[in-house]
């Protein structure tokens, strides 16, 4: 999935792609946050914020079942570091007297 | 069209009807007639509703998806919203080839087609404007990722825009900036007698604090070359819009993206603001093209600003 977005983008640099070859997440930044916001009938009630939400929530759901380490694996490793930013008198790192 | 009670009319997009290119070239409503355009989503065929001078490009869509509560579900089945997602662009992209377009969010239903002539009818003048603010003007993709060793320790701030973390990193840095004081201290000049000059916790911590104060100056430094970069393409387009910066793992890069920028350029000028974007590269980290793209960020009507449902311009 990563190389092929990543071959994408690349490919979308190069000029113009037919439909198909257009990241998913660059296309969705424009249909859902863009467009004209005429109340359809049907879909009233279902706000523009609620759909980006939705949506958002779909693709990250999506990313981590297929790729459960790449995702977990950095907010692991960095959350330590986090602490440390923030308050220096308490840092997990520091000297273990 | 006599309404079903199982289906809808799917909107995608609305032009001008005496832009709407040629006879031969978009079908206007014939429905006998073969579209030349591509099958819309749930494999509808797309017609035109022409109305009061404005064309609405349709399908019928089942209910059973499209409806209200379905639709809850549908959106959270990404398969399902990428094959609508690229239907719909497939739809907006082969009318923007033709003319002038104002492109309308994804998934708007409506419960039968002469809803969508009543629409035309009631906005005529927003959209005449909207496509008037489009006309001849295409919209281009920006985005600009730090680059490799620029990145935020805080994974939190890897979704912000960097001006943004730069500010927190500064306020989270005011709260305890006596205990750095006295760490160093304690370390530099008071080494207590039997033991080494600097502990090797203390020598991690200033290493540490230099990475992190380097790390911040380097996001900073980031931030203020999307600002420029923002700056430079804004002079060329006639709007410009920041999208929220995709997220390491949407966008599959491992670099935070700092601008994700849209421009609305004339179509004339798109030479040039390609040709500045290329000019841009090679300050430091990634920049990247997209488009040229329908001008979905940049297809509003006028009341949507202070509406109920207004469209969020930031």
């Amino acid at each position: 999935m990563t190389f092929e977005r990543t071959r994408g983008d690349r490919l979308a640099a190069e000029g113009r792609l037919p439909s198909e070859r257009v990241a998913l997440v660059d296309l969705l930044d424009r249909l859902l946050s863009g467009g004209v916001v005429v109340s359809g009938d049907i879909v009233l009630s279902i706000a523009d914020i609620d759909l980006v939400r939705i949506s958002v929530r779909a693709l990250f759901m999506s990313i981590r079942e297929s790729e459960p380490i790449r995702a977990y694996e950095p907010v692991r490793s960095r959350e330590p570091v986090r602490g440390y930013v923030t308050r220096t008198d308490r840092d997990p790192y520091g000297p273990e007297d | 069209m006599a309404a079903d009670p199982g289906a809808g009319t799917y909107l995608y997009a609305v032009a001008a009807e005496e832009t709407a290119g040629r006879e031969d070239a978009l079908p206007r409503g014939g429905a006998g007639r073969e579209s030349p355009l591509p099958r819309g989503v749930a494999g509808g065929e797309v017609r035109a509703i022409g109305r009061a001078g404005l064309v609405a490009y349709v399908s019928t869509v089942p209910l059973d998806q499209f409806g209200e509560e379905p639709l809850r579900r549908s959106m959270e089945d990404l398969d399902w919203l990428e094959e609508t997602a690229r239907a719909h662009h497939r739809v907006v992209e082969a009318v923007a080839r033709e003319t002038a377009v104002v492109p309308v969010r994804l998934v708007t239903v409506y419960s039968g087609d002469a809803q969508v002539g009543a629409l035309l009818e009631e906005r005529y003048d927003d959209f005449a404007r909207a496509l008037a603010r489009v006309a001849g003007r295409q919209e281009w993709g920006v985005k600009v990722y730090a680059a490799p060793g620029e990145e935020p320790d805080e994974p939190e701030e890897r979704r912000g825009r960097p001006a943004e973390a730069a500010a927190r990193e500064r306020i989270a840095g005011e709260e305890a900036p006596e205990a750095g004081a006295r760490e160093r201290a304690a370390g530099e000049e008071a080494p207590e007698p039997g033991k080494t000059p600097e502990r090797p916790g203390t020598a991690y911590l200033k290493r540490r604090q230099r990475q992190i104060r380097g790390r911040e100056e380097a996001w900073r430094r980031a931030g203020a070359r999307a600002e420029d970069i923002h700056g430079a393409l804004s002079s060329i387009a006639v709007a410009s819009r920041r999208h929220r910066a995709q997220d390491p793992q949407l966008s599959g890069r491992p670099e935070s993206m700092v601008l994700n920028g849209a421009y609305l350029v004339d179509r004339e000028r798109g030479e040039e603001f390609a040709r500045t974007v290329e000019r841009l590269r090679g300050q430091g980290g990634d920049v990247q093209l997209t488009g040229p793209w329908a001008p979905y960020s940049f297809a509003v009507l006028d009341d949507e600003d202070g509406g109920p449902r207004g469209g969020d311009l930031r």
